[in-house]
């Protein structure tokens, strides 16, 4: 007999298999940005933690500008600047343990050398002499990615494994307001969400995907508020406040090492540069909206809370600005070194093992090469 | 070979028995993908696994294919040595980019500090009567990607000892598993495997003097078909089962083509673009000297892939190979 014969005695009731699967209140963000510095909040800051940010937002300030002028100079063939988010940067790196890992974007070399990679060395994809420079186990630093949020189920995968592992270890995934637009950004949250990985993802909000504004990017209301979706917390901070960023990359850290699984944390924040040196941001944006944002400067806002508290004085301002050009004299020195190119390397890690086919090609280019100094060494003759 | 008396198995239970006993052999072996645990498989590949290793091990994931293979790059660099599925060939696509601009690449941008030992396995091919995106031939896609081993068996026992080398294999392996055979019989002990060769090796299915046919995956039985219905019109063909694209086994390939001096190559995938072309400028360049005749494709059309009730008009056939074997200027040996 089929259901529709069955007429009398069919007796409807509530489909059996939905219910609410959390509430989703818990994870909404606040309504205003996390703000530490000049509110009641700043009382319960660890002081030797807020200068420890303030000499790394002066360092990382500085390394901004030196590297700026090493592209201008040739000796760098591009660089995102990420003045005016240093905030971000460096409270990316400091929230982290030592076992835990950093999966940066490419405008996130700061963090990267925060986090104690060797400041040239993390500028070599940059540079040009090859494609990552350091050892990524080595300060536990995955490569800088240039494809938009391909890093981020990297760091899902990592966290998982790690806690399939048994070990306590966080990743903590850096991505800008643009790079939420792509497939990537969802899958990479939705993995986290299901497997409850020990990941944070921190977007910095900087306004813009290179020329393109954030309402163009989206209709969100915020960007935090996409992880309501994926059922993990959503959090929203003033990017440039680095006590609150450190604050709340810190809490989310804890929570993924407890077992509380992954956060989305929104830095609002604001690129002060162009995208990179070869983009020109007057097409896109008036100047009286780079100024009010560089009314609320993440070095300048710490330095006044800093010197209010007492916790600074001019000697302490003037400690980091030496800090700081010393590091910009050393990397300036030896980025003005010619990097050793040797061709032959091309060929060493394409496989485990080389093909033969590319043992030919080696061989072509080296009696090219040769031929090349025969060539030069001739001509001296 | 041996007296115990060897059931017939399937690749698919093959390639099975080939994970199993992976993950027996190295804890850090994790299988993962769309449907592979609690279902096991859509094929059936990873039936039991989740039950033997938990699901941990073998794990159901959400429907992403861009985030399996992404989260699988992660747990590589952490030390664990993923098996993804990729359900069918164009379901592999949005993984394209995880596969292009990382998998591939990490070892190489890393200066080998970080190798990336994943394995992708991706059923591929028709001949199953699959709707739209059932049966694509990708393997193109893949060779033209530094950085990847493109692998693909034709037997059973090379599903075995392939993927067992591919799961073993420090570099990333794009494994296709021609779904047109999996449920292919030979008499094969599980508890005896026979161990392959090392990726990038070639094998002689069949030997023959007259011309070589130059194969992989699917296309095996066929040009081995083929071989025999030659007989009657006297040609004695060879067939070259290449089990890997990629690296590519120059060596096997042109010794064969010196002997015989005539060669066709035949695949599903498509001619324009496709593997064949690069097979015959490969053997152009090495053994023209020898070539008694141009080296023929024998190919899918330039189509997308047909409908299922007209993929045989498509798909390599023994009349269409013989028609190209007979096109390899005999008259001139007259």
């Amino acid at each position: 007999m089929t259901v529709m014969e069955q007429r009398g005695a069919y007796r409807p009731s509530p489909p059996p298999a939905w219910q609410p699967r959390m509430d989703p209140a818990p994870l909404l963000p606040d309504a205003e940005p996390h703000r530490v510095l000049g509110t009641e909040a700043i009382a319960k800051a660890d002081p030797g933690l807020l200068r420890r940010l303030y000499t790394e937002l002066v360092r990382g300030r500085r390394y901004n500008v030196q590297a700026t002028a090493l592209t201008k100079q040739g000796r760098l063939a591009v660089y995102p600047s990420s003045t005016g988010q240093e905030a971000c940067e460096v409270a990316a790196a400091l929230a982290l343990e030592e076992r835990d890992w950093l999966f940066p974007s490419y405008r996130d070399t700061l963090a990267v050398v925060a986090r104690g990679v060797d400041p040239a060395e993390a500028l070599t994809l940059l540079r040009g002499d090859w494609h990552n420079g350091y050892d990524p186990y080595a300060h536990r630093v995955a490569p800088l990615s240039t494809p938009l949020a391909t890093q981020l189920p990297h760091a899902v995968g990592l966290a998982h494994a790690a806690r399939l592992k048994g070990d306590d270890v966080v990743a903590l995934a850096m991505i800008g307001d643009g790079g939420t637009s792509e497939g990537d950004f969802h899958e990479a949250l939705n993995f986290a969400a299901v497997w409850q990985a020990p990941v944070v993802f921190l977007v910095q909000n900087n306004g813009f995907a290179i020329s393109v504004p954030l309402a163009k990017q989206t209709a969100a209301p915020s960007l935090a508020h996409k992880a309501v979706g994926y059922g993990m917390p959503g959090r929203l901070v003033d990017g440039n406040d680095a006590a609150a960023v450190h604050e709340v990359l810190s809490d989310a850290v804890r929570r993924a090492r407890e077992g509380g699984g992954p956060t989305l944390v929104e830095a609002v924040t604001y690129r002060i540069d162009a995208h990179t040196n070869a983009d020109d941001a007057t097409r896109y944006r008036g100047d009286a909206e780079v100024e009010a944002w560089r009314a609320h400067d993440p070095i300048r806002l710490l330095e006044q809370e800093l010197t209010e508290r007492g916790l600074l004085d001019d000697a302490g301002v003037e400690a980091a600005r030496q800090d700081a050009e010393e590091m910009a004299a050393a990397l300036r020195e030896r980025m003005n070194r010619d990097p050793e190119l040797d061709p032959m390397h091309l060929f060493d890690h394409v496989y485990a093992e080389t093909t033969a086919q590319l043992r030919e090609q080696r061989a072509l280019l080296r009696a090219e090469l040769e031929a090349e100094q025969d060539e030069q060494e001739g001509g001296r003759r | 070979m041996t007296t115990v008396a060897v059931k017939p198995a399937t690749m698919a239970q093959a390639l099975t028995r080939a994970m199993r006993d992976a993950m027996a052999a190295d804890p850090t072996v994790h299988v993962m993908g769309e449907d592979v645990g609690t279902l096991g498989g859509v094929f059936r590949v990873t039936d039991g696994l989740a039950k033997e290793f938990g699901e941990d091990r073998c794990t159901d994931t959400p429907l992403a294919e861009a985030g399996i293979l992404g989260t699988a790059v992660g747990m590589a660099m952490y030390g664990l040595r993923p098996v993804v599925e990729m359900q069918f060939d164009a379901f592999a696509y949005p993984a394209f980019e995880q596969l292009i601009s990382h998998v591939s690449r990490m070892r190489n941008r890393t200066r080998g500090r970080m190798p990336l030992p994943i394995t992708v396995r991706v059923p591929y091919g028709g001949g199953i009567g699959g709707v739209e995106h059932h049966s694509d031939s990708s393997e193109a896609y893949y060779m033209a990607t530094p950085g990847l081993h493109v692998v693909t068996p034709a037997t059973v026992a090379d599903a075995y000892g392939l993927l067992r080398r591919s799961i073993a294999s420090d570099d990333p392996v794009v494994f296709l598993e021609p779904k047109r055979l999996y449920w292919s019989k030979d008499t094969w002990n599980p508890e005896q495997p026979t161990e392959v060769e090392p990726i990038g090796r070639a094998v002689v299915r069949r030997a023959g003097r007259s011309a070589t046919l130059i194969t992989y995956g699917p296309s095996v039985p066929v040009c081995l078909e083929a071989a025999e219905a030659a007989q009657a019109e006297g040609w004695d063909l060879e067939v070259i089962d290449l089990r890997s694209l990629v690296p590519f086994d120059d060596e096997t390939v042109c010794a064969a083509v010196r002997r015989t001096g005539r060669a066709v190559v035949v695949h599903e995938s498509t001619g324009f673009g496709g593997p064949g072309g690069e097979i015959a400028a490969r053997i152009t360049e090495r053994c023209f000297h020898h070539l008694e005749a141009p080296v023929l494709r024998v190919a899918g059309f330039d189509l997308p892939y047909p409908p299922p009730m007209l993929e045989r008009h498509h798909l390599p056939g023994v009349d269409r190979i013989l028609d190209a074997v007979a096109r390899l200027q005999w008259e001139a040996e007259g």
